[in-house]
């Protein structure tokens, strides 16, 4: 299996993918923005709608409609973070503009809207070359640094905020560096497993992490951990059944993992929620 | 556009079928999603309405009517957020918003999966997702109207202690009032008013109809009366003028009706800080 090219490429590309979702999805559980990331998700759609209307990379549209998004949240939301309902209009309206350039784009005298609509919504990680492979290899791992360099100030930030605040801790800059992290992510991750599924990667490993253990760091881990064995149990799986999508088994394994962490603790009866995670201390920031 | 042009547009039974739907739609929407939108479940609300797609993957795959597809998955997302959504009795953010995103991409996923072992083509997930007014028939919206009347009646019986459990959970639990089954009850209704609404309009209209008029309005006023009626005039002017425009422009309805949307709630927001306080 591994002497296909396409199957190197697709672990190359998706280990650093999955290891940055999984960890910038732990932050995004423990700050409640699940939402936030599924609008950033929805906007990738739009991105690389309009660059494909406009005849331009789908990427370069990836990157720049994410991005933007993301600092428009985090700006609307200012020293708060952004309530869902205003995440809820935004991103419908983005949707919109999706449906506007798709029909721009399916006027034009390009063929096969069909298939740059698909590949976006559902990925295609059996798909990339060697070139996009290594590049979304080099972005994650740049992902990853990042958010490694601002993990112990954002965690203040998050569990404590007015705390870190009277610390000298910059809530707000962090709160938007974290946003266009999570954008940059949602970008890459849509050439991988699509927009419509990439939330999938950030929620399910991460919840099921929040799910297991009230320790930060391993949890960090533990949420990186699942999902880079989603992405390889669902490439071999989708490698074996060759009518599986690989974007489904990826998918299939993550929420899997995810379940199970609902389970394991009711039968081992000891309960390892985290004290500060029970309490609603994100509704009164 | 001009008098005489409007005055075509309504000699078309289509155009007609699909204004009066597109009002059935809005009144439903409006009032589901004021609550909603009280409930800070906007979330919850989009992944209910994205449910609709494997709904329908899954009714095509196995043979089955697409009502079929749309009601079952739209009820197992609710009753499966509802389920997961809780820890140790008490609603909790983070872990709720994880599972609600969770139950999404599974869907999704699953969706996708049931449309590539079908075969289908593409062509039929857009206008799923994107909506078709075109072809409304007239029995659809009588359907429509059945299950809007349904949906009102559940908010006639309980939309008070709702209400109640909405703004103050504790209070309302301490004062009897079966805050659990309330919220597990408000889920399914939700779910069962995208799934009814999202295989005649598309899912993104429907959710641009659930969350905007409502924001808006709650914006602009706190009166409750006042300010269900104002999300339902918001919602039937967006539905209505959308229609028109999509009718004598060039782009899809979704495109229309998302941008007056999202215009409204911009005008409403600027609003707010012209009022008094």
């Amino acid at each position: 299996m591994f002497a296909h090219e396409f199957i190197r490429n697709a672990l190359l590309a998706g280990t650093p993918i999955a290891v940055a979702s999984g960890a910038i999805g732990y932050f995004v559980v423990l700050r409640s923005q699940v939402f936030a990331a599924d609008a950033l998700s929805h906007v990738a759609f739009t991105g690389a709608l309009a660059a494909a209307a406009a005849g331009i990379d789908l990427r370069v549209g990836l990157f720049a409609a994410t991005i933007f998004v993301a600092a428009l949240l985090a700006a609307l939301g200012g020293r708060a973070r952004v309530d869902d309902v205003t995440i809820g209009v935004v991103f419908v309206w983005v949707l919109g503009l999706g449906v506007l350039f798709l029909d721009i784009f399916s006027r034009g005298s390009h063929g096969g809207n069909g298939i740059v609509a698909s590949r976006t919504l559902f990925g295609s990680i059996f798909g990339l070359g060697p070139r996009q492979a290594w590049l979304a290899a080099a972005i994650g791992v740049a992902v990853i640094a990042a958010l490694l360099l601002i993990a112990r100030p954002l965690l203040f930030a998050t569990v404590d905020p007015q705390m870190a605040a009277a610390r000298g801790v910059r809530v707000t800059l962090l709160g938007f560096l974290f946003l266009v992290l999570l954008g940059i992510d949602a970008a890459e991750a849509t050439q991988a497993v699509g927009a419509l599924l990439l939330l999938g990667l950030i929620a399910a490993p991460a919840g099921a992490a929040h799910k297991l253990t009230a320790r930060p760091y391993f949890g960090l881990a533990l949420s990186s951990l699942f999902a880079v064995a989603s992405v390889w149990l669902g490439i071999v799986a989708a490698y074996v059944i060759p009518s599986l999508p690989p974007s489904t088994a990826i998918l299939g394994v993550a929420s899997s993992i995810y379940a199970a962490a609902f389970v394991i603790p009711l039968v081992s009866r000891q309960s390892p929620q985290a004290p500060w995670s029970t309490t609603s201390w994100s509704e009164t920031s | 556009m001009s008098f005489s042009g409007l005055h075509q547009m309504l000699a078309y039974p289509f155009m007609v079928h699909a204004l009066a739907a597109g009002a059935i739609v809005a009144v439903m929407a409006s009032i589901t999603g004021w609550f909603m939108v009280l409930r800070r479940e906007t979330f919850a609300g989009h992944t209910l309405s994205a449910m609709s797609f494997p709904g329908a993957s899954a009714a095509l795959l196995a043979g089955v009517p697409l009502a079929a597809g749309y009601f079952g998955f739209c009820a197992l997302g609710a009753l499966l957020i509802a389920a997961g959504s809780r820890t140790a009795g008490r609603r909790n953010p983070s872990q709720e918003s994880a599972v609600i995103g969770a139950v999404q991409a599974a869907a999704l996923a699953l969706g996708f999966l049931f449309l590539s072992l079908y075969g289908g083509v593409l062509v039929d997930l857009e206008s799923l997702l994107f909506g078709s007014f075109l072809g409304i028939t007239a029995d659809q919206v009588w359907t429509l109207a059945a299950i809007t009347v349904g949906v009102l009646a559940f908010f006639a019986i309980a939309g008070r202690p709702l209400l109640y459990t909405s703004v103050d959970e504790l209070a309302a639990s301490a004062r009897g009032v079966r805050v659990r089954v309330l919220q597990v009850a408000f889920l399914v209704v939700l779910g069962l008013a995208v799934a009814a609404t999202a295989q005649i309009t598309g899912v993104l209209l429907v959710f641009a109809l659930l969350v905007a008029p409502a924001a808006g309005a709650q914006q602009l006023t706190a009166r409750i009366p006042l300010s269900i009626a104002l999300s339902v005039l918001f919602a039937l002017a967006i539905v209505w003028i959308g229609l028109t425009l999509a009718y004598f422009g060039n782009y899809s309805v979704g495109f229309y009706v998302s941008t007056l949307a999202f215009a409204l709630y911009v005008v409403c927001r600027g609003g707010r800080k012209l009022l008094p306080a």
